[in-house]
């Protein structure tokens, strides 16, 4: 077995426009995905992540670099030879044929006996539960039938990698949530390798082995869900996925991996850990989730033992949400945070909660607190 | 009293056009129905009950019931018009499709903005009389004309070709009148066909040609369909490229009715003959919509 699934090297995608000019959709993305991987491409609309898949099965080739597939070279190899296969967006199920003789049809482009063929999409179709609909048209089934239709009909090939563009991006919120479960538990079963193009980032989170965050055509970030929403290594991943507090300032003392930055405006120094290598005087940005804040009364009564790292803020405004409340910031200077506290006392007594103008502590554990590169 | 009557029955009149869809379709159609009714309809039941008529010495219509039109229409010779007929309008409209479909193929595939203007240029020969472009066809084809001129230059042949006035003229004639009306129909079916579905039927490993078998030939079929009614029902009663391409040697059924009506003066004869023609074409046309399906919910989405 080769070492990778697919590998894209130095891969780089440019299209001409309608005016004339260049743009450039992929911009030398490196990636190595692993065997029986559940890889997601994430990024917003336009960061080159559908563009990588359609190089992959061959609808698109690069201007420069290589993917291998299996560590075979792709080249200008057209898509009905790679051993690839695509759920398209749009499902792109054929309306003219029936359930069974849309997942019917990659078998009979390999001249597989009729006998063979009603076995595996009978097979197929039962993975994807829709037994039963064989003879339905596409157009009699709901868009989550379709997304299953188109599904089998890739499967069926028994594909060495299975590429997915937005396949639950038209379903509703609670079946895509019910698909992406589904979805993980067969990528498990059948041991396929899965390469999965979104914009969600919960959907990236939910199902990936690892992640590739996108923006501009570059791969920004590649690892698994934990390190992407832990130690982001950048301003763009740390805002693109979940929420998080920017704040600016410029590198006081660098001791190893921890890094001391005074933020600027509000004359206060803070400890993080950097990510990547700073010198002193660097601009930096420092980047802390809401969840991750500890708030305390100033009086100094409820001080967190160990923790030295904190702000002082006014609470503007609060926001009771059930599992946790949200507490809006005012650190002065115009300088806004958000923290979210989680409900983990029972007590329906309201002064147990912070009031709007109460004079707070924001403790910032340095493991959570991130120094990120850019100013 | 009288007035308060009447400004009810208008007002109920105009919410009835509001509100009530069966009403609003019956304005919407009106104007058309009354044009075809006495354009159309009426002419037609004249036709009707003119076949049933008899000539008189003088070419006078002598009110008569009689079958013998239609009996008459029974013998070989205008049978043989009849199947003739039959055979060039199949051949005209097969004739469409095969250099029609390329056609409108490649308009479908082209970039967006080159379409209309390649749609546009399908369009062009309508600007010029039906009569003068078969006279142009006539200066290409006859024996001393364009193309045995250039094909004799070039030294591709000795003896001038014989076209002109040949079936293989009125072929050619028919064609070219009826193709836009075989391209565009096929066209709009071709250009409907989203490009994910061909990238999907790659993708599961169909090669260029059978993709193109698989999904884009059946999914232009009703295109097909619509343009081979255009083309064929006017086809079989075309006269004047008969006429005029395939000199006195071609008749067709629409030259038939023609001479009845113009040069034999029989006109209830005539009648006959285009009941005929009217009757075979209906019935081909179901024949054929029925067969493929068309007009079943499924291709009219």
């Amino acid at each position: 077995m080769s070492e990778y699934a697919v590998e894209m090297q130095n891969v780089v995608k440019i299209f001409p426009t309608p005016e004339g000019g260049e743009v450039t959709a992929v911009d030398h993305v490196t990636l190595r995905i692993q065997h029986g991987e559940f890889f997601s491409l994430l990024g917003p609309s336009g960061c080159g992540k559908t563009t990588s898949l359609r190089m992959m099965a061959g609808f698109e080739w690069p201007t420069e670099g290589e993917i291998y597939i299996d560590s075979k070279a792709m080249g200008r190899i057209p898509p009905y030879l790679r051993t690839v296969n695509t759920v398209f967006q749009s499902y792109a199920l054929f309306q003219h044929m029936s359930v069974f003789q849309n997942v019917a049809f990659g078998l009979e482009m390999e001249n597989v006996n009729k006998a063979e063929i009603s076995r595996h999409v009978a097979n197929a179709l039962e993975m994807v539960k829709l037994t039963g609909m064989d003879r339905r048209k596409p157009r009699q089934l709901s868009g989550g039938q379709q997304q299953r239709v188109a599904l089998a009909r890739a499967l069926v090939k028994r594909p060495a990698v299975l590429l997915l563009d937005e396949p639950l991006g038209a379903l509703d919120l609670k079946l895509r949530k019910e698909m992406q479960l589904e979805l993980k538990a067969l990528q498990e079963h059948v041991g396929i390798t899965f390469i999965y193009v979104t914009h969600d980032q919960e959907e990236a989170l939910t199902m990936s082995d690892r992640i590739a965050v996108m923006s501009q055509g570059k791969t920004l970030q590649i690892g698994t869900p934990l390190e992407i929403y832990e130690r982001p290594n950048c301003r763009f991943v740390a805002d693109f996925i979940g929420e998080t507090n920017f704040l600016k300032g410029t590198v006081k003392k660098v001791d190893k991996e921890k890094v001391t930055v005074l933020l600027t405006s509000l004359s206060k120094e803070i400890e993080g850990l950097g990510q990547g290598s700073f010198i002193f005087g660097q601009d930096v940005t420092v980047s802390i989730r809401p969840e991750k804040i500890r708030l305390a009364d100033d009086t100094g009564a409820g001080a967190l033992k160990g923790l030295e790292n904190f702000l002082h803020a006014k609470v503007v405004r609060t926001a009771y949400v059930g599992s946790d409340t949200r507490v809006f910031l005012d650190l002065g200077k115009d300088i806004k945070m958000r923290a979210w506290e989680q409900n983990h006392v029972s007590t329906l007594d309201p002064d147990a909660y912070y009031a709007v103008g109460d004079v707070v502590r924001v403790y910032m554990p340095i493991e959570n607190t991130l120094v990120l590169p850019e100013g | 009293m009288a007035d308060v009557q009447t400004s009810k029955v208008k007002f109920s009149f105009s919410t009835q056009l509001r509100e009530n869809p069966v009403a609003q379709g019956l304005a919407l159609i009106s104007p058309t129905f009354l044009y075809l009714l006495i354009f159309m309809i009426l002419p037609m039941l004249l036709v009707a009950i003119l076949s049933f008529m008899m000539r008189g010495s003088y070419g006078n219509i002598v009110y008569r019931f009689s079958i013998g039109n239609y009996t008459r229409l029974a013998d070989t010779l205008y049978l043989r018009i009849l199947a003739y007929s039959l055979g060039v309008g199949l051949a005209t409209t097969i004739f469409t499709i095969l250099i029609g479909y390329p056609l409108a193929y490649y308009i479908a595939r082209a970039p967006t903005r080159q379409r209309s203007i390649l749609l546009f240029l399908i369009l062009v020969p309508f600007w010029t009389n039906f009569i003068i472009r078969i006279y142009a066809w006539i200066m290409i084809l006859r024996t001393e004309g364009f193309l045995n001129t250039l094909l004799l230059n070039l030294g591709l042949i000795n003896v001038p070709l014989d076209i002109l006035y040949t079936p293989t003229a009125v072929l050619i004639g028919m064609a070219y009148e009826f193709l836009p009306f075989m391209v565009l129909p096929l066209y709009t079916s071709l250009e409907k066909i989203e490009n994910a579905q061909l990238e999907a039927a790659a993708d599961l490993g169909a090669r260029p040609w059978r993709a193109f078998l698989r999904v884009t030939l059946p999914l232009s079929v009703p295109g097909m369909i619509a343009g081979s009614i255009l083309v064929f029902i006017p086809a079989m009663g075309m006269f004047v490229v008969p006429d005029l391409m395939g000199g006195a040697k071609t008749i067709l059924v629409g030259n038939l009715i023609r001479n009845q009506f113009l040069v034999s003066r029989d006109w209830p004869f005539g009648a006959a003959a285009s009941m005929l023609l009217m009757i075979l074409t209906l019935a081909f046309t179901l024949y054929y919509t029925r067969k493929a399906g068309f007009g079943g919910e499924e291709l009219l989405i």
